[in-house]
């Protein structure tokens, strides 16, 4: 009985791994197709024979400065979208008012009011204020769209902190500004980093705001880089794999480094 | 999210320390929600109003230098209505919306059922899952995009001669196919973690009642993950009614506009054609159609948490 379990297992996992191998065959041809010299042919193959790094030094020469606005923007969204949220969901978290019921929703409304609806307003506001075509300008309007789900995620985390550890700092005097720094924060930490991560995803991966709010030319994400390529005449398909792979590289290490933090994220998205 | 609208009421009633909080304290709980009230206020409450107010004026290129936008009514929503592209384009986000959310719940339920079992390798397999959502939408979008060109590596596997992109007929399968693998993780990860709180001695009583694998999944494990279901799946809707990068990044929307959304229209129509009182105005319809399915939703999560 015992053996014919542990055969059953094992065929599950082979199931399991041709489910994945179904699933990932479009990325396994991105790798693929990157260290490929001529991805644009039909000559290509499955498993490259040799790897050829050209397109990677193609795409790294090209793209430099995209890689670097795109993190400063994914790390600026990180930052300030967790920096205005988690004061708001600690305060909401305590507050006892009908208020909270009404922000709450307001945020979840904020939360899936259509991108194009945001960039179209905020095209016309931007270029009033000056802030279309840089990179302040795409940080505010990225930390706008993960700002919502930061402030829920946070708040619901904050909610089962232990209220005793608060009311005794409150005893000893603690201002909550004071608590809010010194004990709220460090034991939140997990959700903070939750919140940064799906920050840093939205900043680095944003298509949209990029497309609409920068021009492409005097300032441009790698997302844009990519758009670029991929809609030139000819396009050099083994540098958008290349570039392709190398915009991919925060998405696997923060999934290799934090799976448990967007397990939790998405887990929160759902409302759960 | 919503979900804590209603735990929220449970936790004045059982926390007494919250009866030693002074108004003053509440009132420095309420400061540290200004930051975010602003925001939000700004930059969503401030661009939604800008939006309704530019699909009644006639707001153009010409607007940024003169600051002149003539009020024009329902001008901006008769010019979109009155062209055949809104009524396509309605209907491919309805058929794009409509698929991807059956195709995806019934593939989504599956896989999710298949690795809540335990096996050897199974978190690292989940976790594998994971990748096409957390890739940028550009770099998932480019390889399809390469894999179902003329020469691409998949068109033989497929039995196709030339790109589906190509071909009006196939152009929005496509499209429809290749968001249904974006968003499998979403629901494996979702539905995977609800079918591993079903009551298992609930599953071993069906069992000892002579109930099937069927049967146990039909009667026990399906009801008890209704409510993650429904939400998952309003949440889909949602998503995926505003879809505008995925078109707009596989085909630009066409061939022959045969996979022009709500979205792209929009988009083009204020970014392209520079009419942005238009744009504004199927911005707002898209609004309002997210809408109705955002109240759904919210009915349906404090529902859930009531039970």
């Amino acid at each position: 009985m015992i053996q014919r379990n542990r055969r059953s297992a094992w065929m599950q996992t082979a199931a399991a791994a041709i489910i994945i191998a179904v699933m990932l065959y479009p990325i396994f041809w991105l790798i693929s197709g990157s260290l490929q010299p001529d991805a644009s042919a039909a000559t290509i193959q499955a498993i490259p024979r040799t790897f050829d790094l050209a397109s990677y030094a193609r795409a790294i020469a090209d793209q430099s400065r995209s890689i670097g606005t795109s993190l400063i923007v994914a790390i600026g969204t990180a930052l300030l979208s967790v920096t205005i949220a988690a004061p708001a969901a600690f305060g909401l978290a305590r507050l006892r008012s009908r208020f909270v019921d009404v922000v709450l929703i307001t945020l979840f409304v904020a939360q899936i009011v259509p991108g194009i609806v945001l960039s179209n307003s905020l095209y016309t506001m931007f270029s009033s204020i000056g802030l279309l075509n840089t990179i302040p300008g795409l940080i505010l309007a990225n930390a706008s769209g993960s700002l919502p789900f930061a402030l829920l995620l946070l708040r619901s985390f904050m909610l089962e902190l232990d209220p005793e550890i608060l009311e005794a700092a409150r005893l000893d005097g603690a201002t909550s500004i004071r608590s809010f720094l010194s004990i709220v924060v460090p034991l939140s930490s997990n959700a903070l980093i939750t919140a940064g991560v799906f920050g840093f995803l939205a900043g680095w991966g944003d298509f949209l705001f990029a497309l609409t709010l920068s021009t492409g030319s005097e300032l441009r994400t790698i997302t844009i880089g990519i758009y670029q390529y991929i809609g030139s005449p000819n396009v050099d398909w083994s540098t958008v794999m290349a570039a392709s792979v190398v915009a991919s590289i925060p998405a696997i290490i923060l999934l290799l480094l934090s799976q448990r933090y967007l397990r939790a994220g998405l887990g929160a998205g759902s409302g759960k | 999210m919503t979900a804590t609208v209603a735990r929220r009421a449970d936790n004045t009633r059982s926390r007494p320390w919250r009866f030693t909080t002074t108004r003053r304290e509440q009132l420095a709980h309420a400061a540290f929600v200004i930051p975010a009230f602003l925001y939000v206020l700004y930059f969503f409450g401030y661009p939604l109003g800008k939006s309704l107010w530019m699909s009644f004026v006639d707001f153009r290129t010409a607007t940024f230098i003169t600051g002149e936008a003539p009020f024009v009514g329902f001008d901006n929503y008769a010019a979109v209505l009155s062209t055949p592209l809104l009524p396509l384009a309605t209907v491919n986000t309805i058929v794009i919306t409509a698929a991807t959310v059956v195709l995806q719940l019934g593939i989504g339920l599956a896989l999710a059922t298949f690795f809540t079992k335990k096996f050897p390798g199974n978190r690292l397999f989940t976790g594998m899952l994971m990748l096409p959502w957390l890739l940028p939408l550009v770099t998932t979008a480019a390889v399809w995009r390469w894999l179902l060109r003329d020469d691409g590596p998949l068109l033989a596997l497929l039995a196709l001669e030339t790109s589906p992109f190509a071909d009006p007929q196939l152009a929005l399968a496509a499209v429809i196919a290749i968001n249904i693998w974006l968003g499998i993780p979403f629901y494996v990860i979702i539905l995977t973690a609800a079918l591993q709180n079903v009551p298992g001695d609930q599953l071993e009583a069906a069992e000892l009642d002579g109930a099937g694998r069927w049967g146990r999944f039909w009667h026990i494990a399906l009801p008890s993950i209704r409510p993650q279901l429904a939400v998952s799946t309003t949440l889909t809707i949602i998503y995926t009614l505003k879809v505008l990068e995925l078109p707009l990044i596989l085909t630009g929307g066409g061939p022959a506009n045969a996979t022009q959304t709500l979205g792209t229209v929009a988009y083009a129509l204020s970014f392209k054609k520079f009419e942005f009182g238009q744009g504004a105005a199927v911005g707002n319809i898209l609004m309002l159609v997210t809408l109705v399915f955002a109240i759904a939703y919210i009915v349906l999560a404090t529902r859930k948490e009531k039970e």
